[in-house]
């Protein structure tokens, strides 16, 4: 029996939970020719502004110990060449379109998901209120509770498409935000978005990226994802995207047994363009030796009675 | 055609000076489909440090004496961490190898000439690039610079191909003394009426100055830049410089899929 590795995100299914993360997938299209993008369960747009965007001069990235600090600064299109040039194309690839939105102001999350909302072809709206990397917007509304209920409440009512607000690792309980945004009508929670870090250049005491802060990603920061990807799933009922360092199908399984209903890939696609078709053979290989028929029968279900103190 | 993934095993790693090695890796399909001045993404197998690849020029297409394509070969300068564990790889080892990547070298047939500028690594993409433009029979010159003279490398190779060679070291070890722009300088003021196309790789000062000199001299150059990169595959939007068409504003594009060869009149330096 082939197992079932499909998952629903309200009223969304999609045909397996791996879905690529904003920001480390271009806009999808640059993909096309290593991965079949239907074949993935989704594909995150890269942040989009109205407006087109430069970006921070480079250099944006520097590796860290099994992670990179980046700060792209959301170089991008804008949301009306997006649509133009970009969805057409990821519409015939038959790819499951998440559009990331971002605005400086409450009112252009708003105007970016109207125009989505007048687009054929977009799954869902992932709201970008944690990026680390600009100064104004998005995680000035992530870091406060008041500002995730606002732009969340103001977006669905502006458009009929699931709102997916991306979270912020960046604040002390990541899960009364996750509540703040079922609150205000979150379709879904997508978490977590990079942790705000700094390398330095010893020999010149300057910064190793231009923006000098940036974010941090990669396997570093997986243990810490998971947690709170536990800790969301124990306060919220809506579905959680899991995402920090995910390399392999364990890695997949560790977010999905804490709660999460899917999950993101993002650096390990930099590192493995061809991860996804592993990732989800480790996933049925899984499924198969533990005897189950549905992955989607692993959400939530941690078991938190501690482990022996010997190796069996 | 896509590039491909390879775990290739490392053939040898000769190491030709105790920061430069050449490493040979056996990945034919990677070989196969490489056309001068592409590069590949590389890291050891199977470990978090370094967690990303580093991006080379391929440096040699390597043949059997049948002319069977049996993999690549890098140029490898020992400079992080990441070059310094590729430096240590000894045969057997294992790499990840995904290639080839961007845009190649566009090359020139005769009467025009072909001028190849390298300083110091930067003389990777012109082994290829060298046996093209002799297969073609494009008069080729290397003008190659390099701190000294135990760091100029692969001269009988770039010779037997036919390819006058015009060297300078930091310390006038050999050649002229000085920067490689200098020799340059000499010939764009006596270039014939059919021109030359300078091809260009080294550090950023370096492309630069011979952008600038190509320009000054009414002769067209292509230049292979070198960025700070992720993936390789315009998905991380790391390794982006600054690009200018005619009378536009200048653009931040990925030096991976746009590039890594440019037009050196469209670059916008930032010094």
């Amino acid at each position: 029996m082939t197992p079932d590795l499909s998952v629903t995100l309200g009223t969304l299914t999609l045909p397996n939970p791996l879905i690529a993360a904003s920001g480390c997938f271009g806009y999808g299209l640059e993909y096309e020719h290593v991965v079949d993008l239907a074949s993935l369960g989704g594909v995150v747009s890269k942040g989009l502004f109205m407006k087109e965007r430069q970006g921070h001069p480079p250099p944006r990235i520097v590796e860290t110990p099994a992670g990179m600090i980046n700060a792209i600064g959301l170089q991008g299109i804008g949301v009306h060449r997006f649509v133009k040039e970009k969805l057409p194309l990821l519409r015939a690839a038959g790819a499951r379109t998440f559009v990331n939105v971002c605005g400086t102001t409450l009112d252009e999350y708003v105007e970016v998901s109207k125009v989505l909302s007048q687009a054929d072809g977009i799954a869902a709206i992932e709201l970008n209120i944690s990026c680390p990397n600009i100064k104004e917007g998005g995680i000035q509304f992530g870091c406060s509770l008041n500002g995730t209920y606002d732009v969340v409440s103001a977006v669905k009512k502006a458009t009929h498409l699931p709102v997916i607000p991306k979270l912020t690792p960046n604040v002390t309980d990541v899960a009364s935000f996750a509540r703040a945004a079922e609150d205000a009508g979150a379709d879904a929670v997508s978490l977590v978005n990079t942790f705000l870090a700094m390398a330095i250049d010893v020999e010149t005491r300057r910064p190793k990226i231009s923006n000098v802060m940036g974010g941090l990603s990669g396997p570093a920061i997986r243990p810490i994802a998971v947690r709170m990807v536990w800790e969301c799933y124990q306060l919220v009922k809506i579905p959680i995207i899991g995402m920090g360092g995910i390399g392999d199908a364990r890695d997949a399984l560790e977010f999905m047994i804490a709660g999460a209903a899917a999950v993101q890939i993002g650096t390990q696609n930099f590192i493995d363009p061809f991860v996804w078709s592993k990732v989800l053979d480790g996933l049925a290989e899984y499924l198969t030796r533990h005897n189950l028929s549905k992955l989607s029968d692993v959400i939530g279900t941690f078991d938190p009675t501690p482990p022996k103190a010997v190796h069996a | 055609m896509p590039p491909v993934d390879v775990d290739a095993t490392v053939i040898a790693n000769a190491r030709l000076s105790s920061d430069y090695s050449v490493l040979s890796l056996a990945a034919p399909e990677v070989g196969k489909r490489t056309q001068p001045g592409q590069f590949v993404m590389v890291k050891p197998a199977g470990v978090t440090d370094p967690l990303l690849r580093r991006p080379f020029s391929v440096f040699e297409v390597l043949r059997t004496d049948n002319g069977d394509v049996t993999g690549v070969s890098i140029l490898n300068k020992r400079a992080g961490r990441s070059t310094r564990k590729l430096y240590e790889l000894e045969p057997g080892d294992v790499v990840s190898c995904l290639g080839p990547l961007g845009v190649p070298f566009r090359p020139v047939l005769a009467p025009m000439e072909a001028w190849m500028v390298a300083g110091g690594v930067g003389l990777a993409p012109f082994a290829t690039l060298a046996q093209a433009l002799a297969a073609a029979r494009t008069p080729a010159t290397l003008f190659y610079g390099a701190r000294t003279a135990a760091e100029l490398f692969y001269l009988d190779f770039f010779e037997s191909l036919g390819a006058t060679l015009v060297l300078t070291t930091e310390d006038g070890g050999r050649g002229i003394r000085g920067r490689v722009t200098h020799p340059l300088e000499t010939a764009l003021q006596n270039v014939g009426p059919d021109g030359a196309m300078i091809y260009a790789c080294g550090p950023e000062p370096m492309l630069e100055a011979v952008a600038k000199l190509a320009r000054r001299y009414n002769q067209p150059s292509q230049v292979s830049v070198e960025r700070v990169m992720g993936c390789g595959l315009g998905g991380c939007y790391s390794c982006v410089i600054a690009v200018k068409h005619g009378d536009e504003h200048a653009n931040l594009v990925r030096s991976c899929i746009t590039g890594p060869v440019f037009d050196g009149a469209e670059l916008v330096w930032e010094s």
